[in-house]
């Protein structure tokens, strides 16, 4: 990327519809302003990771019964599906990062991650670069 | 100004944010430099939007319209 080009780190704790949106639309909007973007999944955000992951998002809670009909006012206004953002986000340049205790604690092995995953690691990376960040978010 | 011929037009009407930034970022990669794209949107969202990613991306925007069904911009390519 280039110098002077601004950073952004997202931590995706979440594998609710309603948190999982959020990240992936600001990781999109902001690599189509040229910024460099890092997504860290973590906890239940790491289910959003696994193959086949993203098409399971629901709503939470008791809202779980009203995933589909949001579903379908997202697709109404031209919000693509979750999947899609994410690849949409990674053809963009979003880095993906699983975060590895998470995948210890959760059972989840490397290969059942999504491809687009670029690689599993710990919190000193992400402070790594959060600490050149210029917006950083915890959602 | 706004008569300037756009050398490509981005459809974005119905799309809403992120959508409409997206695909303008990917179709000013079409248009060369120095030349017009032309973005029309209704998502009320792309008034504010738009010109801030041609901001962030250091692009001229030449105008921008707002008609009773949609919003025209006007944005020449810089680099």
């Amino acid at each position: 990327m280039s110098e002077g080009a601004k950073r952004v780190a997202i931590i995706v704790s979440k594998n609710t519809l309603d948190m999982a949106y959020p990240p992936l639309i600001l990781a999109v909007t902001a690599a189509a302003m040229g910024m460099e973007v890092y997504l860290f999944f973590t906890f239940w955000g790491m289910y959003l990771l696994e193959k086949g992951g993203a098409k399971k998002a629901k709503l939470p809670g008791i809202m779980r019964l009203f995933t589909g009909m949001m579903e379908g006012k997202m697709q109404k206004v031209g919000v693509p599906p979750l999947e899609e953002m994410m690849k949409q986000a990674k053809e963009m340049g979003v880095k993906f990062y699983a975060c590895q205790t998470t995948m210890d604690v959760l059972g989840v092995m490397r290969e059942d991650l999504w491809e687009g995953v670029d690689d599993v690691v710990g919190a000193a990376t992400f402070m790594n670069i959060a600490k050149d960040a210029d917006v950083t978010l915890f959602i | 100004m706004s008569d300037a011929k756009p050398d490509k037009t981005l459809d974005a009407r119905g799309l809403m944010c992120p959508l409409p930034v997206v695909r303008a970022s990917q179709a000013i990669k079409e248009v060369p430099v120095g030349g017009v794209l032309e973005i029309l949107a209704t998502d009320p969202g792309a008034l504010s939007d738009i010109p801030a990613w041609a901001k962030s991306q250091g692009h001229e925007v030449l105008s921008v319209e707002r008609n009773k069904d949609k919003i025209r911009f006007l944005i020449k390519r810089t680099k």
